[in-house]
């Protein structure tokens, strides 16, 4: 069985769904994984590994200051010496940060936003996006190491089993560039792509204080929905550029995209198209956004939002 | 202090995508180019950080003889001088591959600074910045939103999804250029005009076989024609029955 070496995130100790998922794929794909962990709380998220599927699980010691240059040399180390046949971590702001640098110390190419991982031809295959979604590549590497991330919300935490044995190493010292704060976010504001609801305001919401009712039928949704934006409304300085859905914006798949005044782009429809279902609300019956919509309603979203606002609210008192 | 923003010439970002006979690259005859969004943060960064600190720009790519269109409308809006790493099989290069060559060429040439965007607009692999940081034995900081820098080091934030990380860092540094950091400019006449008087050198990039190999492309199937619920408000009960009931998403 081909070993693998994986950046697992967690914060506090508590691990992240999207590391787990990298996890469920590695496991999936038949690898003998080693789960390498840092930070502080890396003890109890190393003792949540160990009981993971993992085989082996390694807790980087004296990393509590991050540094994205000393963990991804840190991490070729670890894939030198174990031997390992590939490099996998989730694709969030951090593993997008260090996998590549990790490549580069492996002199491997990488696959960044995996959405499959198979090994039953013999060798790594794989699938990713190309032109944010427009095609989709199937890929072989040819380097030393198979090095990619894996792409949020597609693929499956492992089930779990096992007691992996927890071993220590300490960190290098070497940083060229360090973490000196984090400052976190408004609480509850969850990310486009993290959200299992995004309901997204395009030019027709008018005027950026008429978004009150987008974040209306955001919050009916009971802290699950995020509000997300055109690039047009961005542009126009209403709305923040996280909150860009679209092809130079932020791809996403929940499992449902209300899209609110927004004809639909091609670079817009581009960064939905993996969403499980689409409503579209426009006033403009020929509105490209219909064609990719499961359900539309043609009509003023002045009127028909606080409406749905409403019903949607319902809904969840009843659940 | 010398600057290099890294571009990438891509398929304009409101362009199908067709895959050719071969199924293996894409269909190019009637594609339409411009700078990757992203790079064009990265030329505006270079320029604003030589209006305040001096030096001068470099736009360096990797790409096609016609990318000097591209180099050029950069150039245009602020930058001192052009480099094409020419080759015509620059589509079949991976990160790897154009990492290391970029790597080469910023080395000879020598920086303080490396401005590249977050990410391509085409293969979406955000990883050409940080690879070339780390061949060259760099700092490195990704997606970068706000820059500080002196003339010897700098802070930079970058969004996480659990905010925002400051992260410190000595020159030489590589800084990849996310959304937010600055405004790009549009060139102006006068600088159109001076651009074409810029030096745009091309030379040959260090050859390096791509690791990434593509069995197969194709083009995700299209949605299921959907359907109008109706019009209005008074299609909200309708909609809210679909929701539970077809799509079982509520």
């Amino acid at each position: 069985m081909s070993k693998a070496i994986l950046f697992i995130e967690h914060a506090g100790g508590e691990l992240r769904r999207a590391s787990l998922e990298c996890l469920g794929a590695a496991l999936s794909a038949g690898l003998d994984v080693t789960a390498v962990v840092m930070g502080p709380g890396a003890d109890a998220a190393s003792e949540g590994l160990s009981a993971s599927g993992a085989s082996a699980v390694c807790h980087l010691t004296g990393a509590d200051t991050w540094s994205p240059d000393r963990a991804a040399a840190d991490l070729a180390a670890l894939v030198k010496e174990s031997g390992a046949a590939a490099f996998l971590a989730a694709a969030t702001a951090t593993g997008k940060d260090i996998a590549p640098r990790i490549a580069a110390h492996l002199d491997s190419t990488l696959f960044s936003d995996i959405t499959t991982l198979d090994a039953s031809g013999g060798s790594l295959q794989t699938r990713r996006p190309w032109l944010a979604g427009k095609v989709i590549a199937t890929c072989e590497s040819a380097s030393e190491v198979f090095c990619a991330t894996t792409r949020p919300n597609a693929f499956t935490p492992p089930e779990g089993g096992g007691s992996a044995e927890v071993t220590e190493r300490a960190a290098s010292a070497d940083c060229k560039a360090t973490v000196t704060c984090t400052s976190a976010k408004e609480s509850g504001k969850l990310d486009v792509q993290e959200a299992s609801v995004v309901v997204s305001g395009g030019r027709g919401m008018q005027e950026e204080e008429h978004f009150a009712l987008i974040e209306g039928l955001a919050d009916a949704f009971g802290g699950t929905a995020a509000v997300g934006a055109s690039r047009a409304v961005v542009d126009a300085g209403w709305r923040p550029h996280s909150e860009q859905v679209g092809q130079t914006g932020k791809v996403v798949s929940p499992n449902l995209y209300i899209a609110v005044g927004i004809s639909g782009a091609i670079q817009h429809l581009a960064g939905i198209r993996t969403s499980k279902t689409i409503v579209a609300i426009n006033k403009d019956p020929d509105a490209p956004i219909f064609k990719v919509a499961d359900f539309g309603i043609v009509g003023d979203a002045f009127e028909v939002l606080p409406a749905l606002t409403e019903a949607v609210a319902k809904v969840q008192a009843e659940a | 202090m010398k600057i290099i923003a890294c571009i990438k010439r891509v398929p304009a970002t409101d362009a199908q995508a067709k895959i050719d006979a071969s199924a293996t690259s894409l269909d190019t005859s009637s594609l339409q180019y411009m700078t990757s969004f992203y790079d064009e943060i990265a030329v505006e960064e270079a320029v604003k950080t030589k209006e305040s600190l001096g030096g001068e720009v470099t736009v360096l790519t990797l790409g096609p003889a016609a990318a000097s269109k591209e180099v050029r409308e950069c150039i245009a809006k602020g930058a001192d001088a052009g480099v094409i790493l020419t080759d015509d099989d620059w589509l079949s290069r991976d990160c790897r591959s154009t990492a290391k060559a970029l790597a080469e060429k910023i080395g000879e040439l020598g920086a303080d600074l490396v401005f590249c965007g977050k990410v391509a607009t085409d293969r979406d692999n955000a990883a050409v910045g940080p690879m070339l940081a780390t061949y060259l034995g760099w700092a490195c900081v990704t997606d970068a939103c706000e820059l500080e820098i002196d003339g010897t080091s700098g802070t930079a934030k970058r969004a996480t999804e659990a905010g925002l990380e400051s992260v410190s860092f000595s020159f030489p540094a590589v800084i990849t250029c996310d959304k937010g950091l600055n405004e790009p400019r549009y060139a102006g006449l006068k600088g159109i005009m001076a651009a074409k008087k810029k030096p745009l050198d091309e030379a040959a990039p260090l050859a390096a076989e791509s690791h990434a190999k593509v069995v197969s492309l194709e083009t995700p199937a299209p949605r299921p024609e959907g359907k109008i619920i109706g019009e209005g408000a008074a299609a909200v009960d309708d909609l809210i029955q679909a929701l539970r009931n077809e799509a079982k998403v509520l």
